[in-house]
Order: C-alpha cells, then sequence, then structure tokens
C-alpha cells in the first residue's frame, strides 16, 4: 500500500514536470516528444486508478496514433529555419498570472472535493467486460454517432489539405 | 481524490498558459490536446472514487472527439503553411469576415 502511494506521487510529480517541458522547450519536436512522454505517465495513473482498458487505448490512439500525426506534419513543415518566434516577457507574465489566478478559482470552487472518501467496495469497474457492456447497451447511440462525425471529419480533412490548381495559380 | 483533483488542475493550468504564451500553431493545438487529457484524468479518477463506469466511456468519447479534431486542426495548419509559409498564430490577423 505505501509504495503504491510514494509510486502515485513519484509519477504526479514527473507528470507535471514533463508537461512544464512541453510549453518551455524551444524546438517543436522537442515538445511533442515530452507530450508523448506526458501521455505515458497519465495512463501509468490510469493503471494506478484500475483503469485498464482506457490506459492501454491512450496509448494506442494518443501516444500512437495523434502524435505520430502532430510529428509527421512537423517533419513535413519544416520549420527549422525561423524557430518559433516568442511573444515578449510581458505577455509571458501575464499569462502565468492568469494561469496561477484560475487555479486559485478553481481550487476554491472544488474545496468541498477535497474531502472525497473512497467508497469501499471492490468492483468490476474498468475492464473491458464492464466498459463493453455499457458501450454497446446504454450509450450505442452516442457511439453510432461518433462513426459519423469520423467520416465528416476524414472528408474534411481532405477537402482541405487538398492542393487546389486553382486557387494556387495566383499564389 | 485531493491528490488527483489538483494533479488534473495543474495540468490544465499549465496548457491554458502554453496556450497564451506560445505562437506556434502546432504547439498550441498540443496544449488544448494537454487540457483535454487533464479533463481525462480528473474523469477517470472520479469513476476509480464513486465504483462507475459511465465516466470512463466519456473519456472514450472525448479521446475520439480529440482525434477528429486534431485531423482537422492539422490539415487548417497545413492550409495556412502553404499559403503563408509560415506557423504564426497572428497570421489570422488578416482574416476579413
Amino acid at each position: 500500500m505505501m509504495t503504491i502511494e510514494l509510486l502515485k506521487y513519484i509519477l504526479g510529480g514527473m507528470t507535471i514536470a514533463s508537461a512544464l517541458l512541453v510549453i518551455l522547450s524551444k524546438h517543436p519536436v522537442r515538445s511533442v516528444l515530452y507530450l508523448v512522454l506526458t501521455f505515458f505517465m497519465i495512463s501509468g495513473h490510469y493503471i494506478l486508478l484500475n483503469a485498464q482498458f482506457l490506459a492501454i487505448v491512450n496509448i494506442i490512439v494518443y501516444a500512437g496514433a495523434i502524435m505520430v500525426l502532430f510529428l509527421f506534419v512537423l517533419m513535413l513543415l519544416n520549420l527549422n529555419e525561423k524557430e518559433n518566434p516568442r511573444k515578449n516577457d510581458y505577455i509571458s507574465l501575464i499569462s502565468v498570472l492568469s494561469g496561477g489566478a484560475l487555479f486559485l478559482v478553481i481550487l476554491s470552487v472544488l474545496k468541498e472535493g477535497l474531502h472525497l472518501q473512497e467508497l469501499p467496495q471492490m468492483s468490476s469497474v474498468g475492464l473491458v467486460e464492464e466498459l463493453g457492456n455499457l458501450l454497446f447497451t446504454k450509450y450505442v447511440l452516442p457511439f453510432e454517432i461518433s462513426s459519423i462525425l469520423f467520416l465528416s471529419a476524414m472528408v474534411g480533412a481532405l477537402l482541405l489539405a487538398r492542393k487546389d490548381k486553382k486557387t494556387n495559380e495566383h499564389l | 481524490m485531493n491528490f488527483y483533483l489538483i494533479l488534473s488542475l495543474i495540468l490544465f493550468c499549465i496548457g491554458i498558459v502554453g496556450l497564451i504564451t506560445r505562437k506556434n500553431m502546432i504547439i498550441l493545438l498540443m496544449c488544448i490536446e494537454l487540457m483535454l487529457n487533464a479533463v481525462n484524468l480528473l474523469l477517470v479518477s472520479f469513476s476509480a472514487f464513486y465504483k462507475q463506469s459511465d465516466p470512463q466511456i466519456f473519456v472514450f468519447f472525448i479521446i475520439v472527439v480529440a482525434a477528429a479534431e486534431a485531423t482537422i486542426g492539422l490539415s487548417i495548419i497545413i492550409m495556412a503553411f502553404r499559403n503563408n509559409k509560415s506557423t504564426d498564430i497572428s497570421l489570422f490577423n488578416q482574416l476579413k469576415g
């Protein structure tokens, strides 16, 4: 029990550190790689919270598919020559202040939630069987609608990224 | 509970700070993904503490929507880069409605 607690805090600290490195690192490729690291840490948290299926899905879909897509686009665009221009220090100071203010506001709202106690009984929450049952009975309509969402996203991405002869002529 | 509430709150605020500070459009999209993941972590921790499976289904749908959003956002970025040779977000100042 003690080691699990310790593991939780170590993993939490590493998650925050790698998330900070995402927004602090100068080079975009490094930023993407730190984000992949953050997603692996979050999957570790899912395993500690007994959500094995979501941990695997998070690694496969987020770290495996979406981040590789980001990396692919980043290499395709080849932004090396003019590194990322920074906004001035004034704006970054303001952004840190406003982020801290948001943190304090939400913390004060969630103050009551901080004393929640874990329900004692054991359960099969988070196993594939339980999630599959729920997904194909109670949530079957959103599940089918998400396939239409994917179809429209696919068509939209093709339409947007296509090289158009007519518009390229006058550019 | 305490720990995961504060951890996901910190991750969300890091995402917002990055969203305000950075100028590269791809990094802005990554900050949005980071914020979505903070929300996912909070939902999973609620699911573990109340012993309910429904929040995990919501996390599943958030992942689905995030995948669709990333494809559309990246194709918009490619289009903007093709027209302007830059992925600076202030390029959208030129838009006339």
